[in-house]
């Protein structure tokens, strides 16, 4: 029972991680329509950026800090100089078009950083495990990723729901041409979206830095989670990918901590062993699947567009 | 979704008979005459290696062909057509790991469980449309992906060598490395052969039609589901004989074939040859691995120089490098 607790902890950290980087996926794609494949490759940069500057500066939360805004001002300046020129083209442009901009990030990194990956060691005080309930020791790096992703996705909230950016922001993932019909520079609104969706992803990676190697490609793999996560709750639906993303981080967790000892019960070890994690692996794809054959437009729909 | 794509239907369907110099018949049938003069080349300079990276074209060629048949002709927009490039291959490897190396039975088997993969993905997927469409059809590929990692008997993560190519029984030996390419290269003809006597019948019109406008084709009485699904399974197989040809060609097969940027590359192979058009896959698989391989014996870091490539078709080139050769331009 207390190692079920410690999962699903993990579950959720995983899900908070997988918010920030579906929350930047899903407003650029509800707003400016624009599938991004090298959504990703921000998540990569961030990391780096993390590990660099906190090992500048010496300090973890200041290189966390400075990464976040690098991350911010590479997407704005990645927005106005590629991405503005692919909006209002056809979803397979934009593969095509970020697709190549996944490449040239992965062989950037590896020019600028080298092959081999990074580590962004922790402070001591983090390297800790605090007692959160009796007999349930949890590390305290995990809980700060979980408090500081939900204080970011609180801001993110209030940013959207509450400020005059968020105002635009939804109008344009409403209604594009309106907006722009009443004189708003939507040339800016997107630049600072992209950027906002970009910061998101870097701040992802910073925080996830020192649990994996910073290593090139880390972004290819969630960038797909991430995809299934803005898929389940509807494309343009923040809300939607907050719920997606608590979704599926706890499946993924709890399936690779229990699914094998679950087998186990009605299949040999040896079989439950492999049958296991490559199961729970597939588990989030077969829900995303069964949802979009249930739902075709997700858990939280946004209004149609 | 679909409006953007409708330029190339118009086109082929006003297109006047085109003069035997237009730029797209003279390309088109340059890239065929050095196909078929790569053995040759290969022979007379003992340069193999020119061969076997040839090879490689016409089976990924072969691969973007037929994900032409289902994104440019059908607008159904595949994110996982990798994943039958690796059933196929992991048909041929599993069978001939368990002592079965007839290529009379990997062969079939391999476009068989494609075919069928891809009758269930489409049945389901075929509900979705949009980008939910692409998303549904990766779920699917990334399943498959995780399946192969999961079969610890067949290497699991770390992949499947396989000692004996596909033997059929004296007829055509597949260790001839020159018969090998000569195979690749007949079956890719007749693959193209194939989608353009499927795409000017009454079934291919059904299939262009659903993609302009689906609601009409419904109207006028046309199953248009049912027309798709046939469509994607026909392409399922072929991209299945195009896996075991792949297991063939290197003798291994891993899930890193079915990794979703595999997938990425075979839709950047067909939107940059020119979506919807019978050769525009050849000339695109032929330019990207070209492109990678040759950038890569240049430089270090060849993607730094092929990444913005891509990104300057997406933006400025309408309709790949057949849309360029027909003088498509877009500001």
């Amino acid at each position: 029972m207390l190692y079920f607790i410690e999962q699903c902890l993990n579950g959720v950290q995983l899900g908070m991680l997988l918010f920030l980087l579906a929350a930047g996926l899903t407003l650029v794609f509800g707003i400016m329509d624009l599938v991004n494949l090298a959504h990703g490759s921000l998540y990569m940069l961030g990391a780096y950026f993390a590990a660099t500057f906190a090992a500048w500066t010496g300090s973890f939360v200041v290189g966390v800090v400075l990464a976040l805004v690098a991350s911010l001002a590479a997407g704005m300046a990645l927005e106005v100089v590629a991405i503005r020129r692919l909006y209002g083209r056809n979803h397979l442009d934009h593969v095509l078009g970020t697709f190549g901009l996944l490449l040239f990030f992965n062989e950037l990194v590896r020019l600028i950083w080298g092959p081999a990956g990074m580590s962004l060691p922790l402070p001591p005080q983090m390297l800790a495990a605090v007692q959160i309930i009796p007999g349930v020791y949890y590390p305290v790096y995990r809980l700060v990723i979980i408090l500081a992703t939900l204080a970011v996705a609180l801001l993110l909230y209030v940013a959207v729901m509450r400020t005059r950016l968020g105002m635009l922001i939804r109008a344009g993932a409403s209604n594009r041409e309106m907006v722009g019909a009443l004189g708003v520079n939507i040339k800016l609104l997107y630049t600072l979206v992209f950027g906002l969706g970009a910061a998101l992803a870097g701040f992802a990676g910073a925080m996830q830095a020192p649990i994996l190697t910073v290593q090139i490609g880390m972004g290819e793999n969630i960038l797909i989670l991430a995809f299934v996560v803005i898929v389940i709750g509807g494309i343009g639906s923040i809300r939607g990918a907050f719920v997606a993303a608590i979704i599926v981080g706890l499946i993924d967790t709890i399936g690779r901590a229990f699914l094998p000892d679950m087998l186990h019960l009605v299949l040999s070890t040896n079989a439950a062993h492999t049958l296991g994690p490559a199961l729970s692996s597939m588990s989030i794809y077969m829900l995303m699947a069964a949802i979009l054959v249930f739902r075709p437009e997700g858990l939280f729909p946004a209004a149609s567009r | 979704m679909t409006a953007p794509l409708d330029t190339s239907l118009d086109s082929a369907l006003k297109a006047a008979p085109e003069s035997w110099l237009a730029p797209r018949t003279v390309v088109t049938g340059m890239l065929l005459t050095v196909l078929a003069l790569v053995p040759a080349y290969a022979g007379l300079t003992g340069r193999i290696f020119v061969m076997i990276f040839f090879t490689r074209v016409l089976i990924q060629a072969l691969g973007a062909v037929s994900l032409n048949l289902i994104m440019g002709y059908g607008g159904m927009v595949s994110f996982g057509h990798a994943a039958y490039l690796g059933i196929g291959g992991y048909a041929v490897g599993i069978l001939a790991k368990e002592g079965i190396a007839s290529g009379f039975v990997q062969w079939p088997v391999a476009i068989a469980v494609s075919a069928l993969f891809a009758l269930g993905v489409g049945a389901l997927s075929l509900r979705t449309r949009g980008v939910y469409f692409i998303m549904i059809t990766l779920a699917f590929a990334q399943m498959i992906y995780y399946v192969t990692i999961g079969l610890d008997r067949y290497g699991g993560d770390d992949g499947l060598t396989i000692y004996r190519r596909s033997q059929f029984g004296g007829l055509i030996d597949l260790e001839n490395k020159m018969l090998f390419y000569y195979l690749c290269f007949a079956l890719l003809i007749a693959a193209v052969y194939l989608v353009a006597r499927l795409i000017n019948s009454r079934f291919g019109l059904a299939i262009r039609g659903a993609r302009s406008n689906d609601r009409r084709m419904l109207a006028i009485g046309y199953p248009t589901f049912r027309y798709k699904l046939v469509c994607f399974v026909i392409a399922g197989a072929l991209c299945g004989l195009a896996g075991a040809l792949l297991a063939n060609h290197t003798n291994f097969i891993s899930p890193a074939l079915m990794h979703w940027t595999r997938s990425g590359d075979l839709i950047v192979m067909v939107v940059l040859g020119g979506l919807g058009s019978l050769f525009g896959p050849v000339i695109g698989a032929a330019t990207f691995l070209l492109l990678e391989e040759g950038l890569s014996r240049l430089t270090e870091y060849p993607d730094l120089i092929l990444g913005p490539v891509l990104l300057l078709v997406a933006v400025y080139v309408n309709g790949g490098i057949e849309g360029l050769l027909e003088g498509r331009r877009r500001g």
